[in-house]
């Protein structure tokens, strides 16, 4: 058997990373809710591993979303976690073929060059040292490519990042020296022995020319086996945490399981497996507006820590680009939206006036309008709209034109969910009273929650979806004008209901549609958030200024949206004239000529 | 005697050196802007709660300034939260945030 002390601390740290790790995880699936583990058991027998196991490949072996971010971003993490994983499987098949024996130690693989001399036996020997060289030599282009992140960040593309605390330094320092020892190592024993493949055995060779290897090899292994072990050790209390837990949060998402209402052990399984990456910091719009440590990655840190602030919590867009560019796919909303309910005053609401005060008469029609609180704020959407669906030919109820009661939704996003209950519950009641197949919405926000919250039975569209749907129908035809327009994408009807053809189709129809750079997933929020309790006047319109810019940057004739809280947001601060999709369809709709 | 709709009010004085401003003040810590309100009542003309109920958070705000907790506890019960005072305002005051810590306050003080 090949053994010497300075496997220990190898073997030491790796066993006690195992068991804090395995206590934690225990600790987390116990704490999942009864159907969320029905959920996990019956993914094992579903095969949801599978897709799993090529997600991890994905995720977080290649960096796939990394990628897309920035190239040498994530060519650093590609060849730092795919070489290290590369340099495991195929040192543990090395070193079992050397031994032709399939059980041997665990750390076999890993010291493997100090106790086998003999390379030339073995016909594969060769080939596996040149392979192991080779993902050797990536793993140190890695570590450099690491260690120059920490001085240029910018050119990973990286403007911000954030501080490392205690835990964080110890790991990321001894994880810069593993690669380093390991190939100063192997290289010393190489040069001892004359082998060693086109890195080690060249650079033993070198060595042996000025160094006394004699006496430096047993210490550098040594040091090699250490830096292993303080890596190991450190790992749990540190931002690396995420390397093992992603692993299991992807495999809990592919079951089904998703962020909940409550804190359960899923989200500790989403809290951990943040990498502190700061990727957020950059996408997040408050970042430019202000200085307070509100995004993503410091909420995460806060709740880690157990010193999350109710500031904190509330003081969030809730846009969800965060979300959307997050490499571990970490539902940031709506962890954010289930911590408001430990900020949210919980008694002080009295709804009870809404269930004598608003009625409505049964009949039979097909389309409800509903327009929510903020299309009172813009008469010319109601109107328009309005308009419209006359043109249409629909039975429809206009529900709330005398007085609305609020959907519930900006409840919801203070963390009052009981309320928002009793607010959801009086309008599905009105609603279900008229008896009608559709339910149109102007505002995304209204719309989000009666599609995703209310569990109606009949059809919920945005008014965008109905009018492509009149188009469709030929209930209404729409003349092409001139007008060069740029579309802006609402957080709610974009990034949450994934609404970004319909809008864009109409307005093909009825005007030169251009592109910017921020549509779709990288669209910017107009700033006007309901999700946001904390920032101030002068920061909101900030935030509107730099949008409306960067809208306006192919000076189009009219910035097109479908929300009238974006519409009423961007208005205050734009030059170019702010439409609703609604207005430009219901100028298009075609006059019939009356004789 | 004839009734015609109208009383006389009942005669409040406020005594600006004894009156209860913690409630006031707890707010105003946390929400600067409440500071700058004008009490124009922009806010109540848009409220959506309003249409049915006296909801007035001009009246809540004035409320506050003088003191009177008992009186807006009830009054502020029926917001819906909904963010149209918001928007509405002309001076940028943060209305859903001092509406959500009033009612903090409210608990805070046990009123």
């Amino acid at each position: 058997m090949n053994f010497d002390y300075f496997v220990l601390p190898f073997c030491i740290g790796a066993l006690i990373l195992f068991t804090i790790l395995s206590t934690r995880y225990a600790m987390w699936i116990v704490k999942l809710p009864r159907i969320d583990k029905r959920k996990a058991w019956l993914g094992i027998l579903k095969f949801k591993f599978i897709g799993s196991i090529w997600e991890v490949f994905r995720e977080s072996l290649l960096h796939r979303k990394i990628f897309k971010i920035n190239a040498m971003l994530g060519w650093m993490h590609m060849s730092f976690a795919f070489g290290w994983f590369l340099l495991i499987v195929i040192g543990a098949m090395e070193s079992k073929f050397h031994k032709s024996r399939v059980f041997n130690m665990p750390y076999d693989p890993i010291f493997l060059r100090y106790f086998e001399h003999n390379t030339h036996g073995f016909f594969f020997a060769e080939g596996f040292t040149f392979i192991m060289d080779l993902i050797l030599l990536i793993l140190l282009t890695a570590t450099i490519l690491a260690i120059s992140k920490r001085v240029y960040s910018n050119l990973f593309g990286l403007k911000r990042t954030t501080k490392l605390i205690l835990g964080d330094k110890i790991a990321l320092y001894s994880l810069w020296t593993i690669f380093p020892l390991r190939f100063l190592a192997e290289s010393f024993t190489s040069g001892l022995y004359n082998n060693g493949g086109f890195l080690t055995g060249t650079f033993g060779n070198i060595f042996a020319s000025f160094l006394p290897l004699q006496m430096l090899e047993y210490p550098f292994w040594w040091a090699y086996s250490s830096a292993l072990c303080l890596f190991f050790i450190f790992l749990p209390f540190s931002r690396y945490m995420h390397i093992p837990t992603e692993i299991f949060l992807i495999y809990l998402r592919n079951c089904g399981i998703r962020t909940s209402k409550n804190h359960t052990g899923y989200t500790e399984f989403e809290i951990y497996s943040c990498s502190r990456c700061g990727i957020c910091i950059d996408k997040c719009q408050l970042t430019d507006v202000m200085q307070n440590k509100t995004q993503g990655v410091y909420f995460i840190q806060q709740i880690r820590r157990n010193i999350l602030s109710s500031e904190t919590a509330y003081n969030c867009l809730l846009c969800g680009r965060c979300t959307t560019y997050c490499p571990v796919g970490i539902d940031i909303n709506k962890v954010r939206l289930l911590k408001r309910h430990d900020f949210a005053p919980e008694n002080g609401f009295n709804f009870n006036y809404l269930d004598e005060k608003v009625t409505v008469a049964p009949f039979e029609y097909d389309v409800i309008y509903f327009a929510g609180c903020m299309t009172h704020l813009t008469p010319t959407i109601k109107n328009s709209m309005v308009k419209i669906l006359n043109k249409s030919g629909d039975r429809y109820i206009f529900l709330d034109k005398e007085g609305s009661i609020c959907c519930g939704k900006p409840l919801l996003f203070a963390g009052n969910e009981k309320q928002a209950r009793e607010l959801k519950y009086e309008n599905k009641k009105l609603i279900n009273k008229t008896g009608a197949k559709t339910l149109v919405t102007s505002c995304p926000i209204c719309y989000n929650i009666f599609k995703n919250e209310y569990n109606l039975t009949i059809e919920v569209l945005h008014h965008s979806q109905y009018i492509k749907r009149l188009i469709e129908n030929k209930k209404i035809t729409l003349s092409k004008s001139q007008l060069n327009v740029v579309y802006h994408d609402p957080c709610e009807l974009s990034r949450t209901n994934n609404v970004y053809d319909e809008p864009r189709e109409i307005l093909n129809a009825i005007a030169n549609l251009q592109t910017t750079n921020h549509e779709k997933d990288n669209a910017l929020c107009c700033g006007g958030s309901l999700g946001n309790f904390v920032i101030s006047e002068t920061e909101r319109n900030k935030i509107t200024n730099n949008m409306v810019a960067k809208l306006s940057e192919h000076k189009p004739d009219v910035i097109v949206t479908a929300c009238p809280l974006c519409k009423k947001t961007m208005n205050k601060q734009s030059d170019v004239p702010i439409n609703d999709i609604s207005e430009l369809v219901s100028n298009a709709i075609l006059q019939e000529k009356n004789y | 005697m004839k009734n015609f709709g109208y009383t006389i009010q009942n005669d409040r004085q406020i005594d600006y050196d004894k009156n209860d401003t913690k409630l006031y003040d707890f707010v105003a810590e946390s929400e600067k802007s409440i500071r700058t309100c004008i009490f124009c009542g922009t806010c109540s003309a848009t409220c959506t709660a309003s249409k049915f109920t006296d909801l007035s958070l001009r009246r809540i705000i004035l409320y506050l300034k003088r003191g009177l907790n008992e009186s807006l506890k009830k009054e502020i019960e029926s917001c819906m939260l909904c963010g149209k005072c918001n928007l509405a305002c002309p001076r940028g005051v943060n209305t859903r945030n001092v509406i959500l810590n009033i009612k903090r306050g409210i608990e805070h003080y046990e009123l």
